[in-house]
């Protein structure tokens, strides 16, 4: 038990080591000519990388028989939700300053902020039901499909990445490997359920199983 | 195994008192020596954070121009480590570091295609060709952001005057270095290279239109361009190319390497202009570095005496 909490402590920490290094570079001049866009690109950076982290506890876990990684999940995605607010607010606040006009041009015709924002929209309901009560609330099942949604802002962000770019996409395109991997593991499993499943009897429920 | 009594350390072996204090002496004199040398380039660095990007030598004789702003210069640092310099890297942090030994002697540069006389010049014999002066111009990048240098250099028409083109010739076309040992950047297919640049000859005769080979008083950097570049403020900085080692006068409009890459985004003419949006992003403004709040993008850039060169031009479809 204390073992457990140790390592949430330590992965809490850890997670806040990108946002430590922007503020301690803030504050010792470090943060280069363009700062502004020094902090958008971190916090999007750091976003995508604890998305693509939290798809991979699964796979993880299941590869290399670490059950216990399923209690950290939690929370790498909501530190994935807070990076992706920082990265929104840098947006809004530094980058555009609160001007709204200016922001709803930018939502209606640069496809590469409308996927951004929608990435990071369709994260705020997976915030909000990461409580266990919620997962008791919506039921494992009906939770765990609204949590698919994590899919589809992993690949919008990688996509935003993609039409970001001048040029060089070298980086989006490594991201999107990673991201192609995570997902055809999912798709893998699911051809494979659906092949056993087949070809064997369904189990039939027995009040003896443990639910978990 | 080593059982039993270790043999006795042989007289000859045995470090005499003169050589184990003259040890000491060597180390001492090591460690201030180290120190020294440690506190020397710390210091330099203080002292003048230029020496670090590169030792640059100043250059005499600077005339003032009035083609200069009067607004506030952008940090020599931040010029010489925020660079688009992408056959060094895309990354624009890195440049300054991976151009610190990029040779730029001996440099020669081709004049060739519909001119009078073909031929292949010294960098210095260009360099002198007028005198130089400092011109403080705005430089406005398509990304987005802007600084203010003070170039150092001469019209371009001085150097075109010379070379003598034929009346065919309707268009300048600037060739960049390709050199994937020097410039690793190079190595990768971002973009084709080399790196090709054009200007219609009216543009390129406009006395804004500068050769430049130096900045802050002193000799081009090479993350900035050196030896010899153009600068047109006017234009989005990707038209001032860099580290040019080819000059070419020709009757069709030459292809640059931004517009052969996406045609869709990038033009020929690519003048600043906050009414035509990049596909992706807004034109409408731009982060003059150092500054929080965004300023208004102007018309060429606030250059309007370039604004009869376009005169008749849809400037929507030449972008």
């Amino acid at each position: 038990m204390n073992r457990r909490r140790l390592t949430k402590t330590i992965i809490f920490l850890a997670a806040l080591i990108p946002l430590a290094r922007l503020g301690w570079k803030a504050f010792h001049d470090g943060l280069g000519a363009n700062p502004i866009e020094v902090i958008t690109h971190s916090t999007g950076d750091w976003t995508l990388i604890l998305v693509l982290t939290t798809l991979s506890i699964t796979p993880l876990r299941r590869i290399t028989r670490q059950y216990w990684l399923i209690g950290v999940r939690r929370m790498v995605g909501l530190f994935a939700f807070f990076y992706g607010t920082l990265h929104f607010l840098t947006y809004i606040w530094l980058d555009k300053f609160f001007d709204v006009h200016e922001m709803m041009k930018d939502i209606a015709k640069r496809r590469f902020i409308t996927v951004g924002f929608s990435a990071f929209v369709l994260l705020i309901p997976l915030a909000l039901t990461s409580t266990a009560w919620s997962i008791r609330r919506l039921g494992g099942k009906n939770w765990q499909r609204l949590h698919r949604l994590i899919y589809l802002t992993g690949i919008l962000a990688v996509v935003q990445y993609t039409w970001l770019v001048k040029a060089d996409r070298r980086k989006p395109i490594e991201y999107g490997v990673v991201l192609s991997l995570l997902l055809l593991y999912r798709v893998g499993v699911w051809f494979s359920e659906k092949a056993s499943a087949k070809s064997k009897p369904p189990v039939l429920p027995s009040p003896a199983r443990n639910p978990l | 195994m080593l059982i039993g009594k270790p043999p006795a350390i042989p007289s000859s072996e045995i470090t005499s008192k003169a050589t184990y204090l003259n040890r000491r002496n060597f180390l001492a004199g090591a460690a201030i020596a180290s120190a020294a040398a440690v506190t020397g380039v710390a210091f330099r660095d203080l002292a003048d954070p230029r020496l670090t990007a590169h030792a640059n030598d100043k250059i005499d004789g600077l005339q003032k121009s009035p083609f200069s702003t009067t607004e506030k210069e952008t940090p020599y640092k931040d010029v010489t480590n925020y660079n688009n310099f992408y056959e060094f890297s895309t990354d624009k942090y890195e440049p300054a570091g991976l151009a610190k030994n990029f040779k730029t002697r001996p440099w020669t540069v081709t004049i060739d295609g519909d001119v009078k006389k073909k031929q292949v010049l010294d960098v210095d014999a260009i360099i002198k060709m007028a005198a130089p002066e400092e011109r403080i111009y705005r430089h406005r990048c398509v990304e987005g952001w802007s600084i203010v240098v003070p170039w150092v250099g001469f019209s371009l028409s001085e150097l075109i005057k010379r070379a003598d083109p034929l009346p065919k010739a309707k268009y300048v076309e600037f060739t960049t270095l390709y050199d994937p040992k020097q410039m690793p950047g190079q190595r990768s297919n971002v973009l084709r290279w080399p790196y090709v640049e054009g200007l219609r000859m009216d543009e390129a005769m406009h006395p804004l239109a500068l050769l430049c080979f130096g900045m802050y008083g002193e000799v081009l950097p090479n993350q900035d361009g050196a030896p010899l570049r153009i600068v047109l403020p006017w234009k989005y900085g990707f038209k001032s190319a860099k580290s040019i080692v080819r000059i070419r006068f020709t009757s069709d409009q030459p292809l640059n390497s931004w517009q052969q890459y996406a045609p869709n985004e990038y033009g020929f003419y690519s003048n600043v202009n906050p009414n035509v949006d990049h596909p992706r992003w807004s034109q409408a403004k731009e982060r003059r570095l150092g500054e929080f709040l965004k300023r208004p993008t102007l018309m060429f850039n606030g250059y309007d005496q370039v604004a009869s060169l376009y005169s008749g031009m849809d400037l929507k479809k030449n972008f």
